[in-house]
């Protein structure tokens, strides 16, 4: 038998209990161990990686990392290159692009997995494997999480569990098809006709590794494909192909836009039925698979009859700027799931939280909230006045926080009784709506135009003004224009 | 699990919705952001940019001036339509009074999305009318 004392973490009492060993948990857990955040890591799983240990099922991730850039890899410049590691320690930062073959400038799944095993083994992020969350209760200070270990007693929870549970929408027959995760391999469907219900990433996934496969293709769900916003969205056009063939007005792909009535079973093979919402009027398809890219939830458990309240058609936990469950104090969340916080969404620009890239930095705000609801001090450092224009104009020319979770994350210096303050990165939307002292935020945003471009946001007296900059070609704020211009606006506040 | 009604069907519940059809109700829902606010969180900001168009679906919502409360939306009401249809920032603040749900259409896809469906156009305005009325009302 297993020796259960043996591995780190043994049930008991903690400060704050961490869920998961995907990349949001060992980010989770390399946050708040820097922070002096006494914690414990807990996973189902046998090895870090998360759902990296098994998609995307055609293996080729959609987030960019430049394995050479103009910066060295283990500077924080340089995560603006890199998108798929992990950040922290100069031992841990940086270390996709050491697994990548260069085939693309994207990794494969494998690499992706042998780099986040990579930086639990050199950031030395200890998590108890195989341990099974089982049940949430709460306490008068806090929470006793149940697991197949035993119980551990906490004040706060963060769950990096990820967004891997299939999701299928109320269609009737859907038990006549398969869920994205339990697509064959791509062999499977030769010479089929494949129905796929989703437009999204997996949809379109799953679409383009089939195109050498299927003898016929349809991708159906309500919503057109929205092409004029496809460069800032995260269906990334390296997925596009069956798209492109249809339009084109290619033979054997369909990229149709109707609302799915039902899927029936007739003569062994499936008929989807279905009434189209862009152009009205009943379709049927036949065909020999049907396979349903509709998404996927948040494994929540038992979280909900917790009361945490839920949203995006109750997949997701909805969550405060700081990743906190809105309706159950003290339940916190990390890595994918905090697309559930959903910022101010200004123009409609949801932050990148569904990405390494982006919840690596929700990662690190979770874990300095926590460290403050705790009392543990965290390092503010004091700036001098001729500091604060120069350092507001370099992280608006390439602070990674903000050029990755434009509209969301902010650099935030305070101007109060104790001097000029580093408030470091903070959640723009608790800058403008919780008050304080008289302060700037700086931030990189998209317009409605989808421009992007710096936005200086100047808090005096608790009133706030908004500033929009133009837009740079080549994104150098450090000149004598934005200079001045930036010097200009602070000069009430200094 | 707990059964919590999807997007659609609470699209459905609500009046200014009330003309569509089925598959246009559904994919009107996949057009729009759901959104939760919790007690007192903030959703339009007195001159700040880029806020959208919002349906309450649950909960209520204040307006405020200068922090005085001026009014208070609920289920099925629309707040945010006046900055996106003028291109003005919004001059009041809108936060949560109770937990609140919305479903938002971001500013850029207000016009098109009103265009496509004119019979959700008329009852927003006749929902605009009933306001005016009441403002009216005040004034005289």
């Amino acid at each position: 038998m297993e020796d259960v004392a043996a591995k780190p973490y043994p049930p008991g009492n903690y400060d704050v209990v961490v869920v998961g060993s995907g990349p949001g948990g060992l980010q989770t857990s390399h946050s708040l161990t820097r922070l002096g955040v006494p914690h414990a890591v807990l996973s189902r799983d046998e090895a870090p990686g998360g759902m990296f240990r098994r998609f995307p099922i055609f293996e080729r991730l959609i987030s960019w990392t430049k394995p050479d850039a103009p910066v060295g890899r283990k500077t924080r410049e340089y995560e603006w290159y890199d998108h798929n590691s992990l950040v922290g320690d100069e031992a841990a930062c940086g270390l996709a692009p050491e697994f990548m073959d260069r085939s693309f400038d994207v990794p494969s799944r494998a690499e992706m997995e042998a780099s986040l095993v990579a930086f639990a083994e050199r950031a030395s992020v200890e998590v108890r494997y195989g341990c099974h969350w089982e049940g949430t209760r709460r306490e008068q200070d806090g929470f006793t999480l149940q697991t197949s270990d035993g119980d551990y007693r906490c004040r706060f929870l963060i769950f990096a569990i990820g967004v891997t549970q299939p999701w299928v929408p109320a269609i009737r027959g859907a038990e006549h098809a398969s869920h994205y995760v339990d697509t064959h391999p791509p062999g499977a469907y030769r010479d089929k006709r494949v129905v796929i219900i989703g437009k999204r990433n997996s949809g379109f996934e799953i679409g383009s590794g089939l195109l050498p496969w299927a003898s016929e293709l349809v991708l159906v769900s309500p919503r057109p494909v929205q092409i004029d916003v496809l460069p800032h969205s995260p269906l990334r056009l390296r997925y596009l192909q069956p798209y492109e063939e249809y339009v084109r007005g290619g033979a054997g792909t369909f990229v149709v836009d109707a609302a799915i009535s039902a899927i029936e079973r007739v003569n062994g093979a499936r008929r989807v039925i279905a009434e189209g919402t862009t152009r009205p009027g009943r379709l049927e398809f036949d065909a020999d698979a049907v396979i349903l890219a509709t998404g996927f939830q948040a494994p929540l458990q038992d979280l909900r009859e917790l009361g945490v309240e839920t949203v995006l058609n109750d997949r997701i936990p909805a969550q405060s700027p700081f990743f906190e469950s809105l309706s159950v104090p003290g339940v916190f969340f990390a890595g994918n799931t905090t697309q559930g916080a959903r910022g101010m969404r200004k123009h409609g620009v949801s932050p990148n939280s569904t990405s390494v890239n982006g919840f690596r930095y929700n990662a690190r705000v979770v874990a300095e909230h926590v460290a403050d609801r705790l009392g543990i001090e965290r390092e503010r450092p004091r700036l001098e006045q001729n500091q604060v224009v120069p350092l507001i104009l370099h992280e608006l020319s390439c602070a990674p926080e903000l050029w990755i979770q434009k509209n969301f994350l902010a650099r935030v210096v305070t101007v109060g009784g104790e001097g000029i303050r580093d408030e470091g990165i903070v959640p723009l939307e608790h800058f403008l709506d919780t008050g304080g002292e008289d302060a700037v935020a700086a931030a990189i945003e998209m317009n409605e135009r989808a421009v992007i471009h710096p936005t200086v946001y100047v808090r005096r007296a608790n009133r706030i003004a908004e500033h929009e900059l133009e837009p740079h070609p080549v994104h150098a704020y450090g000149g004598h224009v934005y200079t001045h211009e930036v010097e200009s606006l602070l000069k009430p506040l200094l | 699990m707990a059964d919590r009604p999807d997007i659609a069907e609470r699209l459905a519940g609500l009046a200014l919705f009330a003309d569509l059809t089925p598959t246009q109700v559904e994919a009107v829902a996949h057009r729009f952001d759901e959104e939760v606010f919790a007690e007192g969180q903030r959703i339009l900001r007195t001159g700040l940019s880029g806020a959208g168009l919002f349906v309450i679906v649950e909960g209520q919502a204040v307006i405020r001036i200068d922090g005085i409360e001026r009014a208070r939306f609920g289920p099925g009401e629309v707040f945010g339509e006046i900055g996106v249809l003028t291109g003005e920032l919004p001059n009041a603040d809108v936060e949560a009074a109770t937990m609140l749900r919305c479903l938002e259409i971001p500013s850029p896809e207000v016009e098109p999305f009103l265009i496509e469906f004119p019979r959700v156009m008329y009852r927003m305005l006749q929902a605009e009318a009933r306001r005016l009325r009441i403002t009216t009302e005040w004034k005289t």
